[in-house]
């Protein structure tokens, strides 16, 4: 007689919440707890278990479709865009380089950052040296390799022109300008302000001083910007400068560089509905920007390139951080929280987004309010402060979305080292982009006075 | 720790725990109902987390952690007394 062997149900740890009736979700959104187990077609338990656990995850296909769709919205509405990749957004040099082969130019704010460019291959006539700490050294380089600098100060460009008696090559160069475009907080500590006249200074003083070119103008008017129209403003303004020094100096103005801060998907940490129902798209952005500058009097021939450094908005989404589950705890006010390998040193942007975290494992509709912490001893370690999450249990995954921007460059070295980050290319494949830290590299920029070495306990 | 279901707790097949005492209501996922069905037979901590390990595909250690969270959200929402 044949024995018949019965298949264990799949178990799932207990769970009881309490139901109050009367506080409904007026807007019906669902929660949304469904699990993630593949991107890109590529399962993320074998991308953990493969490169370990946590693991940042980025997707090039994602990357190069966001980009297109952007490049695709200004392209649409003007005839002369040109996109430079924000180094500080993700400078891994594989990420740049996806970017630099769809047509960026490269934009940095430090020498680090432009060495970084060079050493990708980018020629320095295409690249954007932006920030306020450019040392005499930084600024011969930029000069000597043609790249734009954009002058963030008065010193600098006293800088600049005190440099020019040593070099024989004439500086290409911006000014960076702030200014009221409705929104707050104002940038002002950026640049020359426009509404005061500093703009103007600059410009009479390079114009006048005659040692370099001012070949284009650049504002960046604040970061996840909610309102498509403050850019129109900003335009306008930017289109004022330039008619004006055309009027004035006889001088074209080669670019009008609008900067970054388009808003990616992600929920800002207050925000009443979620990033992806209340940001402006890019077809938003571009129409603002594009038909202000293509109605504000620029002849055909005179009609300066756009030139858009946004970062967040074109890799944002790409990029996942998936970990698994250290514990589970019970708080004494009876919150459930989750302790994560994954915690606020590689996650530094969840300070200001509520990200939006899925399972990896299948699990049933039940699900539970929770707090997810990190792995750190510090209090300060909380990934979200409530999240509504089906039961996980020690061992299980989860992945946080929308991860791509800033995490990995202003992640910190704290307690914990930097894990791998893989890249799923277009084809499905995976690549450790760059390795996860060791004892060993971080030891090896330390050293040991000699008096220090020994000791007995 | 060993519980005792409030006799005047009402708990469904499909999950939904009422409290006539405090009119409060619950949602109890399948797991949750079964343990409190084996709560109702005053089996002994260990016999409920054998008859789970025997059904469900998980074992002791990890059905007894779960046993002490759900066990204190049982007695925290005053559902069960402790024994």
């Amino acid at each position: 007689m044949a024995t018949q062997t019965i298949e264990k149900l799949r178990y799932e740890r207990p769970v009881i919440t309490s139901l109050n009736a009367g506080v409904t979700n007026k807007f019906g959104t669902k929660s949304l707890h469904a699990p993630l187990s593949h991107i890109d077609g590529v399962s993320v338990k074998e991308i953990i278990q493969k490169y370990g656990s946590p693991v940042f995850i980025l997707s090039e296909r994602k990357i190069r479709q966001t980009y297109r769709e952007a490049y695709r919205a200004f392209t649409s509405r003007y005839p002369k865009v040109q996109f430079a990749w924000s180094y500080k957004t993700n400078y891994i040099n594989a990420v740049c380089n996806v970017f630099h082969q769809e047509g960026c130019w490269a934009e940095v704010v430090s020498i680090f950052e432009y060495k970084k460019a060079i050493g990708n291959g980018v020629q320095g006539k295409n690249i954007i040296f932006n920030g306020p700490e450019k040392t005499d050294e930084d600024l011969l380089l930029a000069i000597q390799n043609d790249s734009l600098i954009h002058i963030d100060h008065l010193d600098e460009l006293y800088q600049i022109i005190e440099l020019t008696t040593k070099i024989k090559k004439r500086p290409r160069v911006a000014i960076r300008v702030n200014m009221d475009t409705g929104v707050y907080p104002m940038w002002d500590r950026f640049g020359f302000n426009y509404e005061t006249g500093q703009a103007w200074d600059a410009i009479n003083k390079i114009i006048l001083t005659d040692k370099m070119d001012l070949v284009g103008l650049h504002c960046h008017i604040g970061t996840f910007m909610l309102s498509a129209n403050a850019y129109a403003v900003a335009a306008i303004k930017l289109a004022d400068l330039a008619l004006g020094i055309k009027e004035k100096h006889k001088q074209n103005i080669e670019y009008i560089d609008l900067g970054g801060g388009f808003a990616s998907k992600n929920t800002l940490k207050g925000s009443f509905l979620p990033g992806s129902d209340t940001i402006p798209t890019f077809d938003d952005y571009a129409d603002a920007i594009c038909s202000t500058l293509l109605n504000a009097g620029f002849t055909k021939e005179n009609l300066p390139m756009l030139i858009l450094e946004s970062g967040r908005a074109l890799i944002d989404e790409a990029g996942f951080l998936a970990g698994s589950v250290i514990a589970n705890k019970r708080l004494s006010d009876g919150r459930r929280a989750i302790v994560m390998d994954m915690g606020v040193n590689l996650l530094f942007t969840s300070f200001w987004y509520d990200h939006r975290i899925s399972p990896v494992e299948e699990s049933g509709n039940h699900t539970e309010n929770a707090v997810i912490y990190g792995p750190l001893c510090m209090n300060i370690d909380i990934v979200r402060e409530s999240v509504t999450l089906p039961p996980l249990k020690k061992g299980d995954h989860a992945v946080i979305h929308t991860v791509g921007a800033y995490n990995m460059t202003q992640w910190m070295q704290f307690i914990a080292m930097r894990p791998n980050v893989v890249l799923i290319d277009t084809e499905g494949k995976t690549h450790v982009i760059r390795n996860r830290e060791t004892v060993d590299d971080l030891n090896k920029m330390e050293v040991m006075p000699e008096h220090l070495k020994k000791f007995k306990l | 720790m060993q519980l005792r279901i409030k006799g005047n707790i009402a708990v469904s097949e499909s999950g939904f725990v009422f409290d006539p005492s405090t009119g409060d209501s619950y949602s109890i996922n399948p797991i949750g109902v079964e343990i409190i069905q084996l709560m109702k037979q005053t089996l002994s901590e260990k016999a409920i987390v054998d008859a789970i390990v025997e059904r469900y595909q998980t074992e002791p250690q990890t059905v007894e952690k779960d046993l002490y969270d759900f066990c204190n959200l049982l007695v925290k929402h005053q559902l069960a007394d402790r024994i």
